[in-house]
């Protein structure tokens, strides 16, 4: 299987007037076809390395690495013309709160209807044809009536779901999800993720999932990266986090309550300085 | 009778939205009591109603035996306190720490002042280090913190915690949650607790309520949660989804 995603020794710096914030620092790795998990703590750098892919990182930020390719395009040398056309068209991303990535401004049909007319070439009824199938297809029950209304006016899970579709309509070949369920009710996100799910495998996509929580990255992907203070800490399978190896990812494992596993007080990671070196 | 708080039909009314239908509880003097919950349930609702944030259509509360008009008075908030989901914004960005804590002291007339800011950061963890930084100076965890430490400088025997871990990394929640149990084993303190997290509220509670729509669908002991023992068919989805993504094939 030839990797979709490589990345080598990546690195995210930000100047600023206390001298150099590293926020990723020489992450590797490479994606197929297949679900992976980024995990870590706020501040640990797993956004900004979902950014820097994606070619968001802020204008006064250095990105650096030894290789930073998308299904051989070199992301970091491609002029930013290459890149607006892959943004969104072959690598789409999905954001942590719909209330705020959604435009307030314009109907969900017409955004959703913006991104693939940026990116084909398809008349005004083709397009709401599809805006409408996509929507079907995020299982939203009435797609006609939906399309018209304003962000504001449909719940969390709704407007994360009009968000994968907006996504998904251009047949991305990659999908960076930062955080996508983090804002949602715990039974919607599980609906969401299963859309996501069912989408992902359906078309072969890879997907890169950003996430704090290091259970539920586990149940739905099929691999793991867990990222402490910009840095890699460890890579395995999702089947076998039960044996992970690096303390920083027990610890991760073992602090969050579970039900009918009484625990008092609750371990707490005892952060050792060489884990960040 | 020992109920630290009673709370009968209560009901709130936003225009003619009605936030809370007829909801009635009483937690022991010395219990931890959970409110779980989705967004929108009413679960932060009642917190603020008991608080005297927001006011109550119909209904009464109780606080040791004492049942609350519709002004709370300075007594009130010596035996009440709350902390808020967000330590982000319920600190004053332009105070110091040491401000932020001699304000309830202040309003309450104690003298003690000193000791007590001195008292109240040793006990949350912080040290006295902290006392002349300014909120954007500390982490979240060290924020809700600061966040415990106001609201344990009056000496309240209850508080109304409204996910008070919720904003916090994994990490930095399991100390804040050990902060609070052992907080309440020192001081004998009633809680009150909001979370939308069913494995939190059965780390910490006795007992829970169950909110729906600004209803109560169920009243359950923890053991009972942890037993799988409920009735309601949307405790049962709330308990499936906490139990994380389950791929169907």
């Amino acid at each position: 299987m030839s990797a979709l995603l490589e990345v080598d020794d990546l690195r995210v710096n930000f100047p600023t007037r206390t001298g150099l914030v590293q926020a990723v620092r020489g992450v590797s790795f490479s994606l197929g076809r297949e679900r992976l998990g980024i995990v870590g703590e706020s501040g640990s750098g797993k956004s900004q390395t979902g950014r820097a892919i994606m070619g968001l990182t802020p204008p006064q930020a250095e990105v650096t690495a030894k290789k930073l390719a998308f299904d051989g395009i070199d992301l970091l040398a491609a002029p930013a013309r290459q890149r607006r056309a892959l943004r969104g068209k072959r690598i789409a991303m999905i954001l942590q709160d719909p209330k705020y990535s959604l435009d307030p401004v314009m109907s969900i049909g017409r955004q959703i209807v913006e991104t693939l007319r940026t990116h084909e070439k398809v008349g005004k009824a083709e397009a709401r044809d599809r805006a409408l199938a996509m929507l079907e297809a995020v299982q939203i029950r009435d797609p006609a009536r939906v399309f018209d209304l304003h962000p504001h006016e449909v719940s969390g899970g709704m407007g994360q779901r009009a968000m994968i579709a907006m996504m998904l309509i251009a047949g991305p070949e990659m999908m960076i999800a930062d955080e996508p369920t983090s804002a949602l009710d715990v039974t919607v996100q599980l609906d969401v993720l299963g859309i996501l799910d069912k989408l992902v495998s359906e078309r072969g996509m890879g997907l890169i999932f950003i996430s704090h929580d290091l259970r539920l990255v586990s149940s739905f992907c099929d691999r793991v990266i867990v990222m402490y203070a910009g840095k890699v800490v460890e890579q395995l399978k999702a089947s076998e986090l039960r044996d992970a190896q690096h303390p920083y990812t027990r610890g991760l494992l073992n602090c969050m309550p579970r039900i009918g596993f009484e625990r008092h007080p609750l371990p707490v990671l005892d952060r050792k300085p060489e884990w960040a070196a | 009778m020992n109920a630290a708080l009673s709370i009968d039909g209560l009901e709130v009314v936003f225009d003619r939205f009605r936030a809370l239908k007829g909801v009635s509880l009483e937690v022991k003097s010395g219990d931890t009591y959970g409110l779980v919950g989705e967004s929108g349930s009413g679960k932060s609702t009642l917190l603020k109603a008991i608080a005297g944030l927001v006011p109550a259509a119909s209904g009464t509360i109780a606080v040791n035996g004492k049942t609350l008009g519709a002004r709370r008075d300075k007594a009130f908030y010596r035996e009440v306190q709350m902390v808020f989901q967000d330590p982000y914004g319920s600190l004053h960005p332009r105070q110091t720490v040491d401000r932020l804590l001699q304000e309830p002291l202040a309003i309450h007339g104690f003298a003690d002042g000193e000791k007590r800011i001195q008292r109240a950061l040793d006990e949350v963890g912080l040290g006295t280090g902290f006392r002349f930084r300014y909120a954007h100076q500390l982490s979240g965890g060290q924020r809700q913190r600061v966040a415990i430490a106001r609201a344990l400088i009056l000496e309240p025997s209850i508080l109304l915690l409204d996910e008070p871990t919720s904003a916090l990394d994994a990490s930095v929640q399991a100390e804040v949650l050990n902060l609070l149990e052992e907080i309440r084993r020192r001081r004998k303190l009633t809680f009150l607790m909001v979370s939308h997290d069913l494995a939190i509220v059965t780390h910490m509670c006795e007992r829970l309520m169950v909110m729906q729509n600004g209803e109560a669908v169920e009243n359950l002991t923890a053991s009972q949660l942890i037993g799988h023992r409920v009735t309601k068919d949307y405790t049962r989805n709330l308990l499936r989804a906490s139990e994380g993504f389950v791929r169907t094939a």
